[in-house]
């Protein structure tokens, strides 16, 4: 049945109709704790799409030799080490970036989302099926943090990708967690509002 | 799904493969990424010190050394500028424990005469908007060009000289008590002939 889906309706349904932040309500831990400002909520996308995307890879490329039993520790395995290479890399092409993330990064072997798709979708999918899979959640979930970074940046400290639109003082609130709560809380009911009249539309 | 079967030693035979080849390409990438990442920690380090002395030809971090705080209980990293030979300052990697979210880290400039040149936020994980605002120069001029034989570096309402950050009081006297191991440091290696 999976198999069915062309490669651009798999690619899209991470993004908008399966969106793991917004409708799957995945990952809330990096959602609501980096998205203080946009560029965060767009290096920790690229982190986690990253990760997606190349866990998917080889987990869809070795399903068939993993035995059922240890499947679970198997994955995690491959999942903390593509972490640990992206931690790596961003400590060495990013620092700054990496130390704004902090224990962020480390983090994303624990994101649902990834060990997620993981099991939903590559350990019975093929290689490729995977990685457009993971490439799909990877940009639904980038596109998800940049939005709400966007917003309380915007909000918060009055700026936009940290260039200060008024030299004044935001709404603080939006900057600190409370603020993220708020945000997510309003994009989603927007989502579901804006999915709602479009049913009534086409009944 | 043509899963392999769960045998016990296929188990254990899959597990195995799985670290070993997870582990040894962690090994690859980081040999890869050794150079670089003590290349952007050099780099960060000269950052904060170019920032609070100036005017140096020399390379401090490769001259830095470590000196224990006057109390004992802790060591400072201290990097010396040197203009042709001769020492016009000393940066003084310093932090406070006392913050209101995790360490406080800061690099201290002062020139021979023991005046603060500047002060550059290395780390800090304060409250953004309001202890956050240790990163910014109004709240840092207060310090520059000042000798502490004549600024006591307490807030204002204890009887000090220190104009605190609104809301963040907290973060203001971890600031300040930073600053002022900095220094004890720094007169102390001064008075003992460390520093010239």
């Amino acid at each position: 049945m999976e198999q069915s889906i062309s490669l651009k309706d798999n690619f899209l349904k991470g993004v908008i109709k399966e969106n793991p932040v917004f409708v799957l309500l995945l990952g809330c831990c990096p959602t609501l704790g980096v998205t203080s400002s946009a560029v965060n909520g767009l290096g920790m996308g690229a982190a986690t799409a990253f990760v997606l995307v190349m866990s998917n890879l080889a987990i869809a490329l070795v399903k068939n030799v993993i035995p059922d039993k240890v499947r679970i520790p198997a994955f995690i395995v491959i999942i903390a080490a593509f972490v640990t290479v992206v931690q790596l890399l961003m400590a060495a092409y990013t620092p700054a970036l990496n130390e704004q993330l902090g224990l962020f990064i480390p983090l994303i072997v624990v994101n649902c989302i990834v060990l997620g798709r993981a099991e939903a979708f590559a350990s019975r999918n093929t290689a490729v099926a995977s990685m457009i899979d993971g490439l799909g959640m990877g940009v639904g979930f980038t596109f998800a943090l940049l939005l709400l970074g966007t917003i309380r940046e915007l909000l918060g400290s009055l700026s936009v990708f940290g260039y200060k639109l008024v030299d004044a003082d935001g709404i603080l609130i939006f900057v600190l967690a409370p603020g993220a709560f708020i945000t997510l809380g309003f994009i989603i009911a927007t989502m579901k509002w804006l999915k709602n009249r479009e049913n009534i539309k086409s009944h | 799904m043509a899963a392999a079967r769960s045998s016990f030693l296929n188990l254990l035979v899959t597990l195995t493969i799985v670290t070993l080849v997870a582990s040894l390409s962690l090994g690859y990438v980081y040999e890869w990424t050794k150079e670089p990442i003590a290349r952007a920690q050099m780099a960060k380090q000269l950052k904060a010190i170019e920032s609070v002395v100036s005017g140096y030809d020399n390379n401090p971090v490769l001259e830095s050394y470590r000196l224990p705080t006057p109390n004992g209980k802790d060591s400072l990293d201290f990097f010396p500028a040197k203009k042709k030979g001769e020492l016009i300052g000393v940066a003084v990697k310093t932090k406070s424990s006392k913050a209101y979210n995790g360490d406080i880290w800061l690099m201290v400039g002062f020139n021979v005469k023991g005046e603060i040149q500047n002060i550059f936020v290395i780390e800090h994980k304060e409250t953004p908007g309001l202890g956050s605002k240790m990163t910014t120069p109004k709240f840092l001029q207060q310090f520059m060009g000042r000798n502490l034989t004549t600024m006591k570096l307490t807030v204002k309402k204890e009887g000090g000289d220190v104009d605190a950050i609104t809301g963040a009081t907290i973060s203001t006297r971890a600031f300040s008590g930073a600053v002022q191991t900095a220094y004890e440091t720094f007169i102390n290696s001064a008075s003992h002939g460390a520093v010239n």
